[in-house]
């Protein structure tokens, strides 16, 4: 809610500054050796895919002298990919792509030590939309006939969704509070089973990115029934907003690409340029609007700015849900 | 007929020059990338995809790198075999199952034997696969979705099943290996709880858990290397193997022999390739499982038996090809390397799913036509290799073990990506060899921590589902008799051992 | 052989008695969780987060009990051998194989993947092998180079330089 809206307006034109002061300074730093390219997350994820994209943009315009060369470190829900960031030998040629778990790692587990607004703002690349899918066979077409028919089912309403604590383990915890539901939520391990397993009736919804239901969307074995953001989604117009709905509420996946702690100021620069080059390019602009991601590009003081918002905002979501104390 | 006059004018798509072109550089390349300890399928394919922009450039088409990916995928399941075979050393889980036959042949100097065997098998599997793919792939897709958590758990209990009677002579070490395999599988994060667990003297190294091929390349590279090297005492070659093609010819003459595993391995691998997160390895181990049980001469496997070879072999290529269906009708991986794949498809602007094959045929057809060309490519490269490969074997073992060691090493890390996992690794190896002198069993702990994290969330995932009740297992119409048939399978030795000692 | 049967088989209960001490560990950011809360049933959710790898402890731990009653009895081959658990040879086979492994791991830290693969190299094929030293040198340069360019350049996997990494800076400058 407060934290997208943050990001979109006030910050949109700090955002623009940063970028222009960041790409002027850009040639006091230039990598030396082959970039350590971290990804929060497995092989064949979500954000998985953008960093091989983001790699691949860089590689085919040739935008880096040196390689970006991915490492996956999906351990402990990122835990791994952050203690490395933390002690990395050389933060100047080592960044990473994370996900939510960036603000929700530290804070259940401690003992990591990790402070996230040491990292280097490098960019915000995009924020992944959520939406609330139903197999077409259940004939639920609005948002009320779900919330009728859930509540009559209550634990046999089953949702499946990927990580527990997770994005969708949070939303789905909205969902049971807000409208005194008591869906039953599923851990799985990624979000192409979830959806899967919804169009195979095996659960009864899902909160999947839309590039994780689209192939099923198009059969028309699953329809949205809302949409957890704060205005209509350009793909599905039809689709109503959860605050359309009388909700106050809206959820993003944060994709950005964040540098170790200690990256030297004219590093930073230098990636920001970069990743501001790989932004505006087509195939980058291409995907986000196919998969129907949002977001603008954020770097520097605002990106860390929205770090904090969200900090804030997930340690009382997780506090409420009894995943931290 | 509609299929097959698309078959035919993919294949020709295929068989242009660039594509094919393509599909031989891909084979090579998989071919290496899978004979080197430690590096995968997955490997090659995460490794390679920013280069297919390249050719998505070139040929304006997605479908010339997909023939590329899929030729590296192809590749590196026969390569797989190779490592398994000549070292010792499975360079992926999915090979597994192809060192307990493929080196007692390799170190009774029928190497050759081997490596023929899983040539043709691998072929033969990837080819029976791909005819069951260009007939029924939309049909086979629903049975994918009707694969729910209750029924993959049901699955892996079927592969525990199969493999039960793999240990040693030694009951109680046998079941010390299997729990020990199982319970290294936990460690690290809990999908189900969001909680990491079992990360030993809070090192954050663990919190990846323990990787399939740290304990596997500790136990094979590092524990059975020396403990040969132990047993050779002196400076002899590892085998006596002779190399001509003369003899060559004559094993493939011969492979006829190994026609039961071939035919297990072919249908078995590729329906348990089309599940959904089961993939190439439980396959190739339930083929090499069943191929045992119907074989007249069980006690033959795991000593040398090419049927022990064949089996895993052709179902390992033969779920790869599966792997590649749910991948393209349903847009979900059923392996890690398919979900590298997937990706691709997406970065190249396609929408896998249910609508590819109607919406999408000029991309599907020249692919599917590929995976024939491919296979036939991979199995003549291959073949054409074989004496290099024995070539390897005749080196002094002096030269040999380090190189092995090297291999081991800077596999693991470049597998993973890190020192921890390398340290890992050789503290495994050390600790199977000393275990190994004490005949305990190392491969069910090995089969054991790939099995593990498949079947502990699914059962778990299941037993939320049902609110905790274990009759979830029993009650499903597909479920049901796969649990059953598994529990029978389990207790069947029981039942037979107390039998005999009832007779006595 | 027979004492180092029983020896074994206590350590590997040790082993299975702390996992399943460390499997009811409750989560990191909960100071009040209680130990083995979470290795039984919950209540319409199945098991909890710690009941695989406790009761699987348990069988490993009951399986060291029966291999030490198999000991006691002297059903097994190792517990009627006399023969030494480690022979001369092997002891010091272990010692100069097992041992170069660690000092090669050790020494990745500090002169990288590529300068420990000499050293290792030189000691194994010349130390141990007794080989010629044109052959020693020949593998020990020949391996290293190819695998530069098979991990580094290839296959874009960067192996650890340690100290060494300003000498490669020039390779990046030509390859990469």
């Amino acid at each position: 809610m407060f934290a997208a809206k943050f990001g979109r307006n006030a910050l949109l034109g700090l955002a623009a500054l940063a970028v222009t002061t960041a790409a002027g300074g850009a040639q006091a730093f230039e990598p030396t050796k082959p970039i350590d390219f971290v990804i929060m997350a497995g092989k064949g994820g979500g954000a998985d895919k953008m960093a091989r994209l983001m790699q691949s943009i860089v590689e085919k315009e040739g935008l880096s002298s040196r390689p970006l060369v991915p490492t996956n470190k999906p351990g402990g829900t990122g835990a791994e990919a952050l203690v490395h960031m933390n002690s990395a030998n050389d933060p100047n040629h080592t960044i990473m792509v994370t996900l939510n778990s960036f603000f929700t790692t530290p804070l259940r587990q401690p003992g990591l030590k990790v402070d996230i607004l040491k990292f280097a703002p490098v960019g915000r690349m995009a924020e992944d939309t959520f939406l609330l899918w139903v197999h077409k066979d259940t004939g639920i077409t609005t948002f009320e006939q779900f919330l009728a028919e859930a509540k009559k089912r209550g634990k046999k309403w089953v949702m499946g969704g990927t990580g527990k604590n997770s994005e969708d383990n949070i939303i789905t915890d909205h969902l049971n509070n807000a409208y005194g539901l008591k869906i039953k939520y599923i851990p799985y391990k990624g979000g192409g089973a979830v959806a899967k397993d919804l169009a195979g009736q095996q659960i009864t919804s899902s909160v999947n990115n839309p590039s994780e239901a689209l192939g099923f969307y198009e059969a028309g074995s699953v329809i949205p029934l809302v949409a957890f953001t704060d205005e209509r989604l350009p793909m599905f117009p039809d689709v109503p907003t959860l605050k359309e709905k009388g909700g106050n509420f809206s959820y993003f996946m944060q994709r950005a690409v964040v540098g170790a702690p200690g990256m030297s100021k004219d590093a930073l620069a230098y990636y920001t340029a970069l990743f501001t080059k790989v932004y505006n390019s087509k195939a980058w602009q291409t995907y986000k609007s196919k998969k129907s991601l949002m977001g603008d590009f954020l770097a520097g003081a605002p990106l860390k700015s929205y770090w904090g918002v969200q900090r804030e905002r997930h340690t009382k979501i997780l506090k409420a849900s009894g995943a931290i104390k | 007929m509609d299929i097959l006059v698309s078959l035919a004018d993919g294949m020709l798509q295929a068989l242009q020059p660039f594509n094919l072109g393509l599909a031989f550089l891909g084979v090579v390349v998989g071919l290496f990338v899978g004979a080197m300890p430690g590096l995968g399928s997955v490997n090659g394919v995460a490794i390679l995809l920013p280069f297919t922009f390249v050719i998505q450039d070139i040929s304006g088409s997605a479908t010339s790198p997909m023939i590329f990916l899929a030729a590296i995928y192809y590749g590196a399941m026969y390569g797989g075999a190779i490592s398994s075979i000549t070292l010792g050393i499975p360079g992926a889980s999915t090979a597994v199952a192809t060192t307990f036959d493929g080196r007692p042949l390799a170190l009774a100097g029928k190497a050759d034997k081997a490596l023929v065997t899983a040539a043709i098998a691998s072929f033969i599997g990837g080819t029976v696969a791909n005819l069951l793919f260009t007939g029924f792939a939309p049909a086979l897709a629903s049975i994918a979705l009707d694969f729910g958590n209750p029924e993959v758990f049901a699955l892996m209990l079927l592969a525990f099943a199969t493999f039960v009677g793999l240990g040693g002579d030694d009951i109680p070490k046998t079941i010390f290996s299997i729990c020990f395999g199982l319970v290294l599988a936990t460690v690290g994060f809990d999908i189900i709880s969001g909680e990491p667990r079992l990360i030993f003297f809070e090192i954050t190294g663990f919190s990846h858990g323990i990787r399939f091929l740290v304990l596997a390349i500790g136990v094979y590279g590092i524990g059975e290397m020396l403990w040969t090297i132990n047993a050779a005492k002196d400076n002899t070659a590892m085998t006596e193997t002779k190399m001509s093609p003369k003899t060559i010819l004559r094993e493939i003459r011969a492979f006829p022999a190994a026609w039961k595993g071939t035919a297990i391995g072919s249908t078995l691998g590729f329906f348990v390739g089309i599940l959904p997160a089961a993939g190439a390895t439980p396959g190739s181990l339930m083929a090499y499982g069943v191929a045992k049980m119907v074989s007249r001469r069980p006690e033959r496997f795991g000593k040398g038996e090419v049927d022990g070879v064949a089996a895993p072999e052709s179902a390992n290529n033969a779920a790869s090809t599966g792997a590649m269906l749910p991948m393209m009708t349903l847009g979900i991986p059923g392996s890690p390397t398919t979900a590298v794949l997937l990706a691709g498809m997406v970065i190249w602007g396609l929408q896998p799913g249910p609508l590819l094959f109607t919406e999408q045929p000029d991309f599907v057809w020249p692919l599917i036509g590929s995976f024939y060309i491919s296979n036939v490519i991979a199995l003549v490269v291959n073949l054409a290799f074989i004496p290099v490969f024995l070539w390897m074997l005749r080196m002094p073992f002096t030269i040999l073990a380090p190189l092995i060691f090297v291999l081991s090493i800077v596999g693991t890390y470049a597998a993973y990506q890190n020192m921890f996992d390398v340290w890992l690794m050789v503290l495994f190896g050390l600790g199977a060899y000393l275990l190994r002198v004490l005949d305990y069993p190392l491969a069910p702990a090995v089969l054991a921590v790939v099995l593990g994290p498949i079947a502990e969330p699914k059962l778990r995932q299941s037993l939320l589902l049902s609110d905790g009740d274990f009759s979830i297992f029993f009650t499903r119409p597909i479920a049901g008799p796969i649990t059953v048939i598994a529990i029978i399978l389990i207790l069947l030795p029981l039942a037979k051992l107390l039998w005999s000692k009832a007779r006595r | 052989m027979r004492r180092a049967e029983i020896v074994t088989a206590v350590l590997l209960g040790l082993l299975s008695i702390y996992l399943m001490w460390k499997s009811g560990e409750g989560p990191s950011w909960d100071p009040d969780s209680v130990r083995f809360a979470n290795i039984g049933m919950i209540e319409g959710e199945g098991p909890g987060s710690g009941f695989w790898p406790f009761w699987l402890s348990l069988i490993m731990l009951i399986s060291c009990l029966w291999t030490g009653f198999n000991w006691w009895r002297g059903k097994t081959p190792p517990s009627q051998s006399d023969q030494p658990y480690l022979s001369q040879h092997a002891k010091r086979m272990l010692l100069r194989v097992g041992g170069s492994l660690i000092v090669f791991l050790a020494l990745i830290h500090v002169i990288g993947v590529y300068g420990a693969m000499v050293v290792f190299f030189v000691y194994y094929l010349r130390f141990l092998g007794h080989h010629s030293i044109p052959r020693t040198v020949a593998i020990a340069v020949a391996v290293p180079v190819f695998s530069f360019f098979f991990f580094d350049v290839a296959m874009r996997i960067v192996l650890p330089k340690g100290y060494l990494e300003p000498l490669f800076i020039p390779l990046y400058d030509i390859f990469l």
